[in-house]
């Protein structure tokens, strides 16, 4: 099982660990609810050196990304990244990323179970359209830690020993930064609905930067694990790989379909345009405690119309909430449908997207 | 963590008291509780439901994942424990008193096939 270069840290903090995509990864340091608010209240901090961080680089990167990627590339700013999909012929999702571009290199972030897979497509794309593209699995050299939470980008500009604007960052932008002879790059991206950075740093430097934040550990920065993680980004409706998106669930479906540029004639953007989807991702409110989880299946009238995709308690909002693939014919708001338990159904109301929107 | 010695387990974590009148309360470890963290809801059946040694009596439900809950023993329900209907989080605060499920009158006792403490503390790890 790989190990990020903070594993020895999270296990001093008294974090459950476990197997996540090849990667030892704490689930959670005690609470999960009190990580969850914590990151909604004033700020988290998680360990994503699991994700796979490329570096594309070489004559022809830009048009090599514009093939995979469902996104244009080439007319990024310096310093801007963008969330997009790498399709395959059929439109499917192979993965969710952000390309980056830093002058003439393409910083990519992918995520850590579909790393493999991506590595493997893009050499046979590399190789059968003959494009001159250099990729470099930064992933093991490196470490990525994400700071979350309404007090994140004020309190860590406060505390940053480099020189850097971080107020003045704005959204998919990041910046590469110097500190004691090592390259430091700090993007402010998001994920779990709140506002926040990542930090991508040389994996000898994770210590280090561990014990820079040790105050502030302790102050107002909680460590939260990947259960953690998962409410957060479900109240903020943030799709996750294996659960929302799929090979065979396409960017239109999961409701995403403003991350495609169809003119681009990227890999699946012909099955994209002539595709008629029949299901969408739907936020669902389920009546009492229940949770329903992934697979459980949503009836109307008795009859099957879909699945969930992804199901908590919702901390934030003291709701059982989900999101589930329905046929169209039911996702309108206000649609009430059944979520299928062993024990039996519990009623479920069709809701918009996200569950919880920061103030 | 403490594990009581005076019961029987599964290795699925559940645990089995059984008193003179061979009635079995069973309820999850501390062991179980932790790994759950946060649990929201805890599904158990009526009095008078039947259960069946090895098979699942209910689900407990956390942040994090739904579990089977399963009997060691076979027999009726004669009492659930209604308090964690209003209050699941029981189970984490004392899952081997206050936060016990369901109490069964077994056909006759055959808790003594489960694992004893020891054998149960060398299974996580604990011992």
């Amino acid at each position: 099982m790989l190990q990020t270069p903070l594993h020895g840290w999270h296990v001093d903090q008294g974090a459950k660990m476990v197997g996540f995509a090849g990667w030892s990864m704490p689930v959670s340091y005690g609470s999960v609810i009190d990580e969850h608010n914590a990151c909604r209240s004033e700020g988290a901090i998680f360990d994503v050196s699991h994700m796979g961080r490329l570096r594309f680089s070489g004559p022809d990167a830009g048009r090599f990304l514009e093939t995979v990627f469902t996104r244009p590339v080439t007319n990024l700013d310096d310093g801007q990244s963008r969330y997009g999909f790498i399709t395959n012929e059929h439109g499917g999702i192979k993965d969710d990323v952000i390309v980056g571009r830093e002058r003439d290199d393409y910083p990519v972030v992918v995520n850590a179970s579909n790393r493999a897979k991506l590595l493997e497509h893009f050499e046979t794309v590399k190789t059968t359209r003959g494009l001159n593209v250099k990729i470099d699995d930064r992933t093991a050299k490196t470490a990525m830690l994400a700071l979350q939470g309404p007090a994140v980008i004020e309190k860590f500009a406060d505390i940053l020993p480099i020189d850097l604007d971080l107020r003045s960052l704005k959204r998919f932008r990041f910046e590469t930064v110097s500190y004691m002879l090592m390259k430091f790059t700090v993007s402010r991206t998001g994920y779990t609905g709140e506002d926040g950075v990542e930090v991508t740093l040389p994996a000898k430097a994770s210590a280090l930067a561990m014990r820079g934040l040790s105050g502030p550990l302790k102050e107002w920065l909680r460590p939260a694990g990947l259960a953690a993680r998962d409410t957060l980004r479900i109240e903020a409706a943030m799709p996750l790989y294996g659960h929302e998106l799929d090979e065979d669930t396409d960017p239109i479906t999961a409701g995403l379909g403003w991350a495609c540029d169809l003119k681009q004639g990227f890999i699946g953007a012909d099955a994209l345009r002539a595709s008629e989807p029949t299901h969408k991702i739907v936020g669902l409110e389920l009546d009492g405690k229940r949770i329903a989880r992934q697979g459980n299946p949503i009836l109307a009238n008795g009859n099957p119309i879909g699945t969930v995709t992804s199901g908590t308690m919702s901390p934030t909002l003291g709701r059982s909430i989900a999101m589930a693939k329905l046929e169209l014919a039911h996702t309108e708001p206000g649609t009430v449908v059944a979520a299928a338990f062993k024990s039996g159904e519990v009623p479920a109301t069709v809701v918009g997207l996200p569950f919880y929107k920061r103030a | 963590m403490s594990i009581p010695d005076d019961r029987r387990y599964l290795p699925s974590h559940e645990w089995h008291l059984v008193d003179d009148n061979g009635v079995c309360t069973i309820g999850i470890t501390q062991f179980a509780a932790d790994e759950l963290t946060d649990i929201t809801f805890v599904d158990l059946p009526e009095v008078g439901t039947a259960v069946t040694a090895g098979e699942s009596f209910g689900e407990i439900e956390s942040v994090k994942a739904t579990s089977d809950l399963i009997a060691g023993v076979s027999g009726d329900i004669v009492e659930i424990n209604e308090e964690l209907a209003g209050d699941p989080s029981i189970v984490n605060s004392d899952p081997h008193e206050a936060g016990w499920m369901i109490r069964v009158k077994t056909n006759g006792d055959e808790s003594d096939k489960l694992l004893d403490h020891r054998e149960y503390l060398n299974q996580t790890g604990a011992g």
